[in-house]
Formats: C-alpha cells, sequence, structure tokens
C-alpha cells in the first residue's frame, strides 16, 4: 500500500446515493483468483450497454456513452464525486480493489457505509466525508470542464484551483494508517515477539490445539 | 482470572461486582484466553487456533503472501477444501468434469497453493471434501474453546461447540495467514434466552428463524449471541450448528452455546480430536469456560418457544419470516415506511399478494443442503417425511445436496438416498450448490 500525501486530479461526479457494492462491482465478477483486473468491471451495468462476463475484454463490450464516467472529459479523473451512504451492501472488498484500480486515489460522498469505509482503509483509498451543502457547491462546479481538486490529506482540506479550501474531518488513527502506507499485516508483525511469545504459552496451556 | 478490562481488574474488583460486570460469559472467557495484547493503534490482537480456507476466499490472499514474500505463520492451523463453486454433478470426473472454467481455475489454484505450503487439503477427489462449516466438526478440527475463522460469512456455525468463530474478509485471510492473528474489537454479550421446550416434530431451524423474526436482521449487530435455556441444551450437535450458522442472520459476529455432555461425546474420537490424557485436560478445561449463572450480558433477549409453529421464509430477507399457519404482510398495514416498502418489494419479487396465506402458496423447488442444513441428522429427517412418497408433478427440481463426502457415504449405507431417489429427488454430490 502506497503512503498517502496529496491528491490533485480531475474529478468525475456520479450524481447517484446509496451506490451499493455490487453496482461497483457486480458479482459475475468476482470470481477471480486475482486482486486486480476489476478496473474494466468497476459500475459495470452503468458503463456498458450488453450484459458482460469474465472472460470478455473491454473491447468486445458496448458501452453506454450516456454514462458520467465514459464522457471524453472525465477519463484520467482520480477523484470520484458522489452521493452519500456510498459502498453499502455486501461487505466486497473488491469494491475497493476495482475503484482504485480504474485510477480513483479518493472518493467524496457525504456518507459511506460502514465496511466501505474500513476496506478503503485496508487497501489506500481516501475518502471524503464534505457536507451535503459542500458536496453541492461541488457537484455545480464539476459541470466546468477540466475541474479539478487537490485533496490533501496531511493538512485535511480540499483545495479548488481558485483558491476556494473545503476541510474535511478524519479519525486521526485513520489517517495516520493512509498516511504511513502500512498495511495491517506489517502493523501486526511489528508485534511479532508478543504473538510468539503468546503462542509458546498458548501451546502449553492446550497442547491438544497444536497436534498438526 | 484472566479477565481483559481495560482498567486494571484488582482496583476495580468491587465495583465491577456491584455493577454486575465481574463475572464472564464463554464468550469472555474465550477472549481472554486468545488475547495477545492491543496492537500499537489501539486494535486487539486475537490468536487464532483453527483458520478453514476455500477456493473462493483464499486465491487473493495467498497472492499477497507470495507478493510480500511471507511465510505462512503456523501452517498447521489451516485447513483447506473447495467447497463455494465446485459442481455438485458429476464429481467422478474429477477436476476434468468442471464446465465453469473459472471454478476450475479456482480449485487448480487451491491445490497449487495448499501444496506450495503444505497446507492439508481435502481436495475435490478426497471423501471427506465437503462444506467447511460440515468438515470441520465432523473431522473434530474444531473444537470447544477454540478461535476460528473462515473468509465465509457462515463461520458462525462451529459456535455450536463452545468457540468462537467468525467469517472473515480476503485482506483478513491474508492477516491470519501471516500473522495468526486476527485485529478485531470486542464485542457486547447479547444473551438469547430460549424458554419452553420446542414442540415436537419442530427443529433448530424453526427455532433461529423464530429468534430472527424477534430481533431482526441486524438486532444482534455488535454482539456474540450466547443461545441458553432447556430447549437449546436438548438440541442435538446438528441442531446447535443449524442454529449458529444463521446467527450471522440476526447480525451477531458470532453464535455460542455452552459446552456440555452433548459437545463432548460428539467431539470426541473424531480424528483431529485429542486422545489419552491429553483428553482429559481438553475436557476439564472446556468445561470450566461456560458462562456462570450470574455472568453479565450486556442485553437479554427472551424467546419463548412453547407455542411455535413450524416458520416459513416468504421473502427475499430471513427476518421476513411466519408461522406455516399465517399470511405474508399486507405492507400497506406496515407503519415503518422503510419496512413496508422492503415488503412491497420482496412480494413483488417473489410474486406473492398481500395477505396470501402461507399455506396458499405453490412450491417451484425443493432444495436440501447448504452449511445449514446438510448434515447426516437433517438427511434422516427429511427421508423420515419423503419416505414412501413422491414429488409433486408441479415441482420444477428437488435436489439434495449432502454437506461433504462422509454425509454422502453415511446416507447412500443407511438407504436414505434411495429414499430420495425413489421419490425423484435429484441425489447430487457434496458442495455449496450455490
Ligand atoms: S453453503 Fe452457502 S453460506 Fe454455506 S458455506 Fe457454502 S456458500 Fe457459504
Amino acid at each position: 500500500m502506497k503512503a498517502f500525501e496529496t491528491v490533485h486530479g480531475l474529478v468525475a461526479p456520479l450524481d447517484r446515493a446509496n451506490i451499493d457494492t455490487d453496482q461497483i462491482i457486480p458479482k459475475q465478477f468476482l470470481k477471480s483468483i486475482k486482486r486486480t483486473g476489476f478496473g474494466d468491471n468497476l459500475f459495470d451495468a452503468w458503463r456498458y450497454l450488453d450484459e458482460g462476463d469474465m472472460q470478455m475484454t473491454q473491447n468486445e463490450r458496448r458501452l453506454n456513452h450516456e454514462f458520467v464516467l465514459n464522457e471524453p472529459r472525465y477519463q484520467g479523473a482520480r477523484i470520484l464525486l458522489t452521493r452519500e451512504n456510498f459502498g453499502c451492501g455486501s461487505s466486497r472488498e473488491h469494491a475497493v480493489w476495482s475503484l482504485m484500480e480504474y485510477g480513483f486515489d479518493v472518493v467524496i460522498a457525504p456518507s459511506f457505509a460502514d465496511i466501505f469505509h474500513n476496506n478503503c482503509l485496508k487497501n489506500g483509498l481516501l475518502p471524503v466525508t464534505l457536507d451535503h451543502a459542500t458536496v453541492d457547491q461541488l457537484f455545480d462546479r464539476a459541470e466546468e470542464p477540466g475541474f479539478e481538486l487537490t485533496v490533501n490529506l496531511v493538512a485535511q482540506e480540499v483545495r479548488l484551483n481558485d483558491g476556494t479550501v473545503f476541510s474535511f474531518e478524519i479519525d486521526p488513527d485513520y489517517k495516520a494508517k493512509l498516511r504511513s502506507g502500512e498495511d495491517d499485516i506489517i502493523a501486526t508483525l511489528r508485534h511479532a515477539d508478543q504473538i510468539r511469545a503468546f503462542e509458546g504459552q498458548h501451546k502449553a496451556r492446550q497442547p491438544w490445539l497444536f497436534n498438526r | 482470572m484472566n479477565l481483559c478490562y481495560s482498567q486494571p481488574a484488582s482496583k476495580l474488583a468491587g465495583f465491577l461486582i456491584l455493577k454486575g460486570l465481574a463475572v464472564p460469559t464463554l464468550y469472555d472467557k474465550i477472549w481472554a484466553d486468545h488475547l495477545v495484547g492491543q496492537r500499537f493503534d489501539g486494535m486487539s490482537l486475537l490468536y487464532i487456533d483453527q483458520h478453514l480456507l476455500h477456493e473462493v476466499t483464499s486465491p487473493q490472499a495467498f497472492e499477497g503472501l507470495a507478493l510480500a514474500g511471507r511465510p505462512m505463520w503456523r501452517v498447521g492451523a489451516n485447513l483447506a477444501t473447495p467447497d463455494h463453486n465446485v459442481p455438485t454433478i458429476n464429481r467422478a470426473a474429477g477436476i476434468a468434469g468442471f464446465d465453469d472454467p473459472i471454478a476450475r481455475q479456482q480449485v487448480v489454484t487451491l491445490d497449487e497453493n495448499c501444496r506450495r505450503h503444505g497446507v492439508l487439503q481435502f481436495d475435490i477427489k478426497d471423501q471427506r471434501q465437503g462444506i467447511v462449516h460440515v468438515i470441520g466438526p465432523e473431522q473434530g478440527a474444531t473444537l470447544p474453546g477454540m478461535t476460528i475463522v473462515c473468509g465465509d460469512s457462515h463461520t458462525s456455525t462451529h459456535g455450536a461447540f463452545g468457540a468462537l468463530a467468525q467469517g472473515i474478509g480476503t485482506s483478513e485471510v491474508e492477516h491470519v495467514m501471516a500473522s495468526q492473528c486476527l485485529a478485531a474489537n470486542k464485542t457486547l454479550n447479547l444473551q438469547v434466552k430460549v424458554v419452553g421446550d420446542l414442540p415436537v416434530g419442530l427443529s433448530a431451524k424453526d427455532l433461529v428463524l423464530a429468534i430472527i423474526g424477534q430481533l431482526g436482521t441486524a438486532g444482534a449487530t455488535g454482539h456474540t449471541i450466547e443461545y441458553t435455556g432447556a430447549a437449546i441444551a436438548a438440541l442435538s450437535m446438528e441442531g446447535r450448528m443449524t442454529l449458529c450458522n444463521m446467527s450471522i442472520e440476526a447480525g451477531a459476529r458470532a453464535g455460542l452455546v455452552a459446552i456440555d455432555d452433548t459437545t463432548l461425546e460428539y467431539v470426541h474420537g473424531r480424528p483431529f480430536a485429542p486422545i489419552g490424557a491429553q483428553w482429559d485436560a481438553a475436557e476439564s478445561y472446556w468445561r470450566s469456560l461456560n458462562s456462570d449463572s450470574d455472568a453479565h450480558f450486556d442485553k437479554t433477549v427472551i424467546v419463548n418457544v412453547d407455542q411455535l409453529v413450524p416458520q416459513v421464509t416468504w421473502g427475499t430477507s430471513p427476518e421476513m419470516v411466519t408461522g406455516v399457519n399465517g399470511a405474508v404482510p399486507d405492507p400497506a398495514t406496515i407503519s415503518d415506511e422503510v419496512k413496508a416498502e422492503s415488503a412491497r418489494l420482496a412480494l413483488k419479487y417473489m410474486g406473492l399478494t398481500a395477505d396470501q396465506p402461507i399455506t396458499d402458496i405453490w412450491l417451484d423447488r425443493v432444495f436440501i443442503g447448504s452449511c445449514t442444513n446438510s448434515r447426516i441428522e437433517d438427511l434422516r429427517s427429511a427421508a423420515s417425511l419423503v419416505k414412501g412418497r413422491k414429488v409433486a408433478a408441479s415441482i420444477k427440481q428437488a435436489i439434495v445436496v449432502p454437506g461433504s463426502g462422509l454425509v454422502k457415504a453415511q446416507a447412500e449405507k443407511e438407504g436414505l438416498a434411495q429414499i430420495f431417489i425413489d421419490a425423484g429427488f435429484e441425489w447430487r454430490d457434496p458442495g455449496c450448490s450455490r
């Protein structure tokens, strides 16, 4: 997981509330044995007119030109702007993987579903929570061609090119972890000696757990 | 005693007893006995005794280990089997019998990963293969007092043994492989106290559906449930597994049943269960784990089952449940707008009309199986009803999918398979049958 500091990039507005993880990455694409390869199927049912399956490449699909992410002006966007309760539904981590692989580093919304929010942290996607009025304002501005934002995790602010700044709240532990880029496993393995010591005592107390 | 309150227990002991907090539950004891400590960010590290792997949620975790160049922390704590996407027909052909290329790749990948790391696997050809939540108990790989995780939400099944068992996500599967620990926070304790006796002919499934109907699908969120009461103690291990399996449907992290003679009789003599002096030591430890009579629960819900009738779920969520003598609801009479809307959508999806009596609903398909109900006892009770009868002509499909190769063999030996086949059921090979 890479360390997160600042992202500057184009904003793609996706004006829907309660987008669930099955809309982010539909279940027919979950059968992969990899962590990668989900970017082409992000928002699949909206991006394409045909029903795809895992074996099809993107070139074989019919693009839905009406869908906002398919508009030429939003190509290369790194920041997704959306509405409340983003990422609700099943706990699949593939939702975060597909957003990141598509190229998003930040999602801005008035609120996020709980498990999705946790999964963001495990993978290094930054969820930025801004109030409804601010999100409305950003949606208006995102109509302007080439609307970009700078999202600064260190300063906890979203900055527009005209100098307007919105600050956001984030849990300090959550922030520290994203900034360090340290994944959960590295964090736990820093306690390896403690785990090993516990394991020794555990084995002495319950030897039957260690027969295999 | 090894309590894990954040305040020093000695100073606060008097206070805690006054508040009724000092007496630990089964959950508190298992948690305390597996708590490695606090990670620097405040998360608790819980040591995991048994990790069950299957072909769907393990490949990315193995890939993550390989990318980081990490070994598995304790290979012997893992047990693997393919179950989720394996076909339940034509299994004699082995991998060649798979039509779905993706399922085939998942199973082949599990084989390779297990071979590379030396993980014990009951592979597709092994008679011990089956649904993870069936084979763990069947092999004695599930033991009382253990912590058990698996990348499948129904891991709560193993709570029937007085084991703390929960489903985890793919990142956590990798985390447990690499560190033998789960980073977690302790939940609250919820007691579901069942009063009365389960009427004759009713099963654990009726019981748990009634409990979910009362709790709601989010009623136990943030809690570990302990099921108590004489009706629970009277359940067989299979019944307890069915009960704990569905704890997750009430939103709980895990569900537990106290350890008693029924538990120990089931476990004794299974392939991975301790023997001899080790068994004696284990038994006395296990018996010490149960909640004390004055144990503190954060919440208690009482469910009376004396008058319970067979339960039927009619909708798209397990809380949409009613007695067989009941009717589906009329959304217009539901005051909660969100619930009314979901009832409306569910009726539409199911093709039902408001107030339709349950007994007026025609069945299209019959499926006997899944990790909830595919054990030998489930097949025995289903066969006793089916015996001498025929599947109605209006039924489009009727299938039985045993939970493991051993369940299948046993059912064939007892003549149950023949009863199903004679009645017109398809008799399938073991798996989840998703
Ligand atoms: S039967 Fe269904 S719920 Fe149970 S383990 Fe298999 S896929 Fe999961």
